[in-house]
C-alpha cells in the first residue's frame, strides 16, 4: 500500500537506466504540493498589475495617475516617464529590436503595457487600473500582413531612426533561385497554393509572472519566474538593468507548461524588477488569462505563397515566398543568424533537385512574439507548407499521396544528406517509418472503407504527413542568441556515499527532467536513478546554458549529462585501477562496476570507488580527490527526428464539424531514454496539433481588436475532441549524439496539423471540389469551403 | 463579511470581501495552494474543488456562496499517508506532466468515481471535458481513471 514516502511502482518498471521509469516529480504534483510562481509568498510582498491599451494603434496624449495614487492601498503607479529616468522605458528583444516596456509615445497593439500599479493586494492593484486616466488619439491600424507594406500604410515603428515603412527586417533568402527556376522549367507538373499558417498561441495553463525581490542593502536581486532559459534571462537583466550578473539569482520553480511561451522577457517582468528596485520590497506580478493571450509570445502568423513541381513522377522543386507577421516589435525567438528561424528546412523529407525560399518580415499592430508553441524555430510552418504542397501535387498528378512521398523520399543510403537549402540531415529510413504507419493504420483497408462511405454520402478523409525536424540547437559556430552560444552545461558530483547530484542548465516545464536525466546518469554509471538528484532552474545552483525550447533538452542537455557521466566514469576507472592494483587499460566496464579483464570477480563498484575518492587512501598519481566533473556541451549538429502521421477524420455533411476519429503517429526520435515520457510528450503535442488544425486561432478585426482574448473564444481541445492517439515507433539512432537520441517534444505539434488538414481536404475534394482550406478547420470555415467560398483566417 | 465553511473536514471562519472568489479564499486566505487557477472564465478546470461532493470551478464561485458548505481540495485526498487510488492511478499511468491541471483533474475524476465506480472511457472523457490539459492529450488521464476504478473494484472485492 502506498505511503507518504513511497509511491507505488512495480519493481519491474524500475530499471537502473533507460526504460519506463515512473516519474520522480509526480510525488509532489499528485498531492497538490508543486510550487508554481503564484504559490510563492514573500514577507512584505506587494502586488503589481498592468494597465493595457484598448487600442491597437493610438497616440498617447496624456496619462493621469492621480486618482489611482489616491487609492489607499496603492503604493506606486509607474509610467514610461518614470522608467525613462531609470533607463528602462525600452528593452532589447531577442531579435535585436527594441520593445517598449511601458508605452510613452504611442501604443502599437491592443493589450500593450501602459502603466504599472503596485498595491498591497491583488484586488486593489486591479481596482486602481480603472482609476488611471489615459487620453488616446486613435490611429489607423495595420492588421493584415499583406497590406503592411502598402505605400499608404501607417508607419508603426516611427520610434526607429530611418524607419519609413513596416518592414521589420531585410528579406531573407535560402536555396538556389536559378537552379529552382530550372527545375520548374523542366517540370511535368506544377502546383501553386496560397497557404496561411494563422496566428495561434501556446497558452500554457499557468500564465506568466514574476516575483522580483531587490535588497537595497546588499544589491542582490532575487527573481522567481517560471521561464525556459533562466541563465540567458539573467544575462539580459544584467544588461538591461545595469546590475552585476552575479548579484542576480533567478529561481524557476515548478512551471505550469511553457511550450515556448515562457522563453521571452516580457515588459511585466521588467516592471516587477523596476518596481522592486524603487520600492525596496518584493513585487509580484502575475498576468491573467486575457493578458497572456493578447500580449505574450504568439506563434506562427505566416502568409505563404508556394509552388511545387514534379518530373518523372517525383517531386523535384519547391519555391516559397513568405510574409511573416512579427507584430509591433520584432521579438521572435530564434538563433541570431536565422531571422526566419529554421523555416528553410521546408524541403522536408524529399530528395529535391532545388528549392528557393524568400521570407519578408513585417510589423503590424498586433502583439509581438513569434516562433513560440512547440515549433522548433518555424519548422512547424515549414512542415505544414511542404506537407500541404505534396498533397496538392499528388492531387494534381492523380497519385496516392503516400505513393508520391515514397517515390520522393531521401533514401537511407543518402544519409548524411545535405539538403538544397543547406541542412545536413544525420540519419533516417523514411520509407520504413512510413510503412509502419500504413500498417498500423490499415491504410489499404481505410481507403476501401472511404470508398464505401463516399458511396453512402459520408465524408471521410484520410490525411498523411511526413516530417523531418532539426532540433537541439546548436553548434556554437552557427547558433547563438544575442551572442550567447546555444550550448548547455552539466555538473555531476558523486558523493562519498555513492549518491549523486547532477545540475543542468535546462529547466523543465513538465517534460520530466528530474526523472529522465537521473536515468541517463543511471545508465552511464549504474547508480540507481532514485539516488541521483537532478538540480535545475536555479542560476546559483546550476551551470550556464541556454535552456529548454526547440526540443533542446535531450539533444543538448541530455548529451551534456551523458558526457559528464562518462568523464566521471573515466576518472573512476583510474581510481579503480589503483584500488585493484592494476593498469586502467586492463579494466573493463559493466554497468556500475569496473572489473579486471579476464578476472571478472575482481572489481570495484562505483559506490566503492566514490568512497575511495573522498577517503584518506592514495589517489592515482597527479589526480585530485573527489568524484565529480563538469562539461559544457557543444552539439556538432542538430538532431533530425522524423515521423509518419496518419489522420482519419469524419466531416459531418450537415454541420461541417470535423471529428478526428483516429490518429496514428509513428515517431523516430532515435534512442528513447524513457519511452513512457516520450509517449506522453507525443500525446500532448498531438493534442495541440488537433487544436491548431481545428480550433485554435488568434484573430483580429479591422481595428486590431483581438477577438480571442479568453478561453471562451480561444478554443483548446478537450478530451472530447482528442482521439485515442495510436503511437508507433522506429529507432534510427542519431550518429553524433552520445546516446543516439534525438529531440521529440515538438515533433507531434510540427507533424500533426498537416495530417489533419490533408484529411479534411481528402474528405471534401471529391464531393465538394475543395483543394485547399486554411486552418483552423472550424465548422463555419469548413462549411464555407464546402460552399465554394473558402475564407482566409484573418 | 464573515464566512464560515468546512474545508477538508475542518471548520474555518474568516472575514472576507463579499467579492472574494473561492479560489482566492482557498489559496490566499487558507494558504492551500494545491488548487490552481488558469483562465478566470470557467473553461480550464485547474481550479476545480469539490463542494458537497460535486466538482465546482472555484474561480467563478464566490467564497460567500460556500458558507455552510463542505469544500474539499486536492490536499484532502491523501489520508494518514494513504494516497487516494486516483492519485496512484495518475502516477501509474503518467497522467500528468507539468502538474498544473492535475489537482483539478484529480478532484473531478474522484467525484466521477464516487458517482460512477465503473465508467466507460467515453464517460471519463465527458467527465473531464470541463477541464483543459495542455500536456497529456488526455489519453493517459483516461487510462489513470480506469486504473483507479479497477483498483477500487479489486480492493472492494478483497474486503
Amino acid at each position: 500500500m502506498a505511503t507518504v514516502e513511497n509511491l507505488p511502482s512495480g519493481t519491474q518498471d524500475r530499471p537502473i537506466g533507460f526504460g519506463r521509469l515512473k516519474r520522480k516529480e509526480d510525488a509532489r504534483f499528485i498531492r497538490g504540493q508543486g510550487t508554481y510562481l503564484d504559490d510563492i509568498k514573500l514577507p512584505g510582498m506587494v502586488y503589481g498589475a498592468l494597465l493595457r491599451s484598448p487600442y491597437a494603434h493610438a497616440r498617447i496624449v496624456s496619462i493621469d495617475t492621480s486618482r489611482a495614487l489616491a487609492h489607499p492601498n496603492v503604493a506606486a503607479v509607474v509610467t514610461a516617464k518614470d522608467l525613462e529616468t531609470l533607463g528602462l522605458a525600452w528593452m532589447p528583444t531577442i531579435s535585436y529590436d527594441t520593445q517598449a516596456v511601458l508605452a510613452g509615445d504611442k501604443v502599437r497593439f491592443q493589450g500593450q503595457e501602459v502603466a504599472f500599479v503596485i498595491a498591497t493586494d491583488e484586488y486593489s492593484a486591479n481596482d486602481a487600473l480603472a482609476l488611471i486616466d489615459v487620453e488616446y488619439e486613435p490611429l489607423p491600424a495595420v492588421v493584415n500582413a499583406r497590406k503592411a507594406l502598402d505605400p499608404d500604410a501607417p508607419v508603426i515603428r516611427d520610434d526607429k531612426d530611418g524607419q519609413r515603412d513596416n518592414l521589420a527586417s531585410p528579406t531573407w533568402e535560402a536555396g538556389d533561385e536559378e537552379a529552382t527556376d530550372r527545375a520548374f522549367a523542366e517540370a511535368d507538373t506544377v502546383v501553386t497554393r496560397d497557404i496561411i499558417y494563422p496566428r495561434c498561441h501556446p497558452a500554457p495553463l499557468e500564465t506568466c509572472g514574476m516575483i522580483a525581490d531587490f535588497n537595497p542593502k546588499t544589491g542582490q536581486l532575487d527573481i522567481y519566474n517560471g521561464n525556459q532559459a533562466p541563465h540567458a534571462h539573467r544575462t539580459v537583466y544584467a544588461h538591461v538593468a545595469g546590475l552585476a550578473e552575479h548579484m542576480i539569482r533567478i529561481r524557476c520553480q515548478d512551471i505550469g507548461g511553457g511550450f515556448g511561451n515562457k522563453v521571452p522577457v516580457y515588459p511585466g517582468y521588467v516592471c516587477a524588477i523596476a518596481g522592486s528596485i524603487v520600492a525596496g520590497v518584493p513585487v509580484k506580478w502575475v498576468e491573467n488569462r486575457t493578458e497572456n493571450l493578447v500580449s505574450t509570445g504568439f506563434a506562427r502568423d505566416y502568409v505563404m505563397h508556394a509552388e511545387m513541381c514534379s518530373k518523372g513522377g517525383k517531386i523535384t522543386g519547391l519555391r516559397v515566398d513568405v510574409i511573416a507577421d512579427h507584430g509591433a516589435f520584432d521579438s521572435t525567438a530564434q538563433p541570431t543568424k536565422f531571422p526566419a528561424g529554421f523555416f528553410h528546412i521546408c524541403c522536408g523529407s524529399y530528395d529535391l533537385q532545388a528549392a528557393h525560399v524568400k521570407v519578408k518580415a513585417v510589423y503590424s499592430n498586433k502583439a509581438p512574439g513569434g516562433v513560440a508553441y512547440r515549433c522548433s524555430f518555424r519548422i512547424t510552418e515549414a512542415v505544414y507548407l511542404v506537407e500541404r504542397m505534396v498533397d496538392a501535387l499528388a492531387l494534381e498528378m492523380k497519385v496516392d499521396p503516400i505513393e508520391l512521398r515514397m517515390r520522393s523520399f531521401i533514401a537511407p543510403e543518402q544519409f548524411p544528406y545535405e539538403t538544397t537549402t543547406g541542412w545536413t540531415y544525420d540519419s533516417g529510413n523514411y520509407a520504413n517509418t512510413m510503412r509502419v504507419a500504413m500498417d498500423m493504420a490499415g491504410y489499404e483497408h481505410l481507403r476501401r472503407e472511404q470508398a464505401e462511405r463516399r458511396a453512402r454520402g459520408e465524408l471521410m478523409g484520410i490525411g498523411v504527413s511526413f516530417f523531418t525536424e532539426g532540433v537541439g540547437a546548436g553548434p556554437r559556430k552557427h547558433m547563438d542568441i544575442l551572442g550567447l552560444a546555444m550550448n548547455d552545461g552539466a555538473d555531476l558530483r558523486v558523493h562519498p556515499s555513492g549518491k549523486a547530484v547532477v545540475s543542468i542548465s535546462a529547466q523543465t516545464q513538465g517534460q520530466g527532467h528530474e526523472t529522465t536525466f537521473a536515468q541517463i546518469v543511471a545508465e552511464e554509471l549504474g547508480i540507481p536513478p532514485e539516488d541521483v538528484e537532478v538540480r535545475h532552474g536555479d542560476t546559483d545552483r546550476s551551470p550556464y546554458g541556454l535552456g529548454t525550447y526547440g526540443s533542446r533538452s535531450t539533444p543538448v542537455s541530455g548529451a551534456a549529462v551523458a558526457v559528464v557521466s562518462r568523464k566521471v566514469r573515466d576518472k573512476a576507472r583510474l581510481i579503480a585501477a589503483t584500488m585493484l592494483e592494476t593498469r586502467p587499460e586492463d579494466l573493463a566496464w559493466e554497468k556500475g562496476r569496473w572489473y579486471v579483464k579476464g578476472d571478472p570477480e575482481k572489481g570495484a563498484m562505483i559506490e566503492e570507488i566514490a568512497e575511495r575518492a573522498y577517503s584518506g587512501e592514495q589517489m592515482p598519481e597527479g589526480m585530485e580527490g573527489g568524484l565529480d566533473a563538469q562539461v559544457i556541451y557543444d552539439p556538432p549538429n542538430l538532431t533530425y527526428p522524423y515521423g509518419a502521421y496518419i489522420a482519419v477524420v469524419d466531416v459531418d455533411p450537415d454541420t461541417a464539424q470535423v471529428k478526428v476519429r483516429r490518429f496514428i503517429a509513428v515517431d523516430d526520435c532515435g534512442v528513447r531514454i524513457n519511452p513512457m515520457i516520450v509517449d506522453g510528450q507525443i500525446h500532448g503535442g498531438l493534442a495541440e496539433g488537433v487544436g491548431i488544425a481545428l480550433m485554435e486561432l488568434l484573430s483580429f478585426d479591422e481595428e486590431g481588436n483581438c477577438l480571442n482574448s479568453s478561453f471562451m473564444d480561444y478554443l483548446i481541445p478537450t478530451a472530447l475532441e482528442c482521439p485515442d492517439f495510436e503511437l508507433g515507433e522506429t529507432v534510427t539512432p542519431c550518429p553524433h549524439h552520445p546516446l543516439g537520441a534525438k529531440g521529440v517534444g515538438e515533433s507531434p505539434n510540427v507533424g500533426s496539423p498537416p495530417a489533419i488538414v490533408n484529411a479534411v481536404i481528402d474528405a471534401l475534394h471529391e464531393s465538394h471540389g475543395v483543394d485547399h482550406i486554411d486552418m483552423p478547420c472550424t465548422p463555419a470555415r469548413v462549411w464555407a469551403a464546402m460552399q465554394g467560398r473558402p475564407e482566409p483566417p484573418q | 463579511m464573515e464566512v464560515t465553511m468546512t474545508v477538508n473536514g475542518t471548520p474555518v471562519s474568516h472575514d472576507v470581501e463579499p467579492r472574494m472568489l473561492l479560489v482566492h479564499f482557498i489559496r490566499e486566505t487558507l494558504g492551500l495552494t494545491g488548487t490552481h487557477w488558469g483562465c478566470d472564465t470557467s473553461n480550464c478546470g485547474a481550479c476545480v474543488v469539490q463542494v458537497d461532493g460535486r466538482p465546482v470551478k472555484s474561480c467563478t464561485t464566490l467564497a460567500a456562496m460556500c458558507a455552510g458548505h463542505d469544500v474539499r481540495t486536492v490536499e484532502s485526498l491523501e489520508v494518514d499517508g494513504q494516497l487516494d487510488p486516483i492519485q496512484m492511478g495518475f502516477h501509474e499511468r503518467h497522467a500528468l506532466q507539468c502538474g498544473f491541471c492535475t489537482p483539478g483533474m484529480l478532484m473531478t475524476t474522484r467525484a466521477l468515481l464516487d458517482e460512477n465506480p465503473d465508467p466507460t472511457d467515453h464517460e471519463i472523457r465527458v467527465a473531464i471535458s470541463g477541464g483543459i490539459c495542455r500536456c497529456t492529450g488526455y489519453k493517459n488521464i483516461v487510462s489513470a481513471v480506469r486504473w483507479a476504478a479497477d483498483y477500487e473494484a479489486a480492493t472492494a472485492k478483497e474486503a
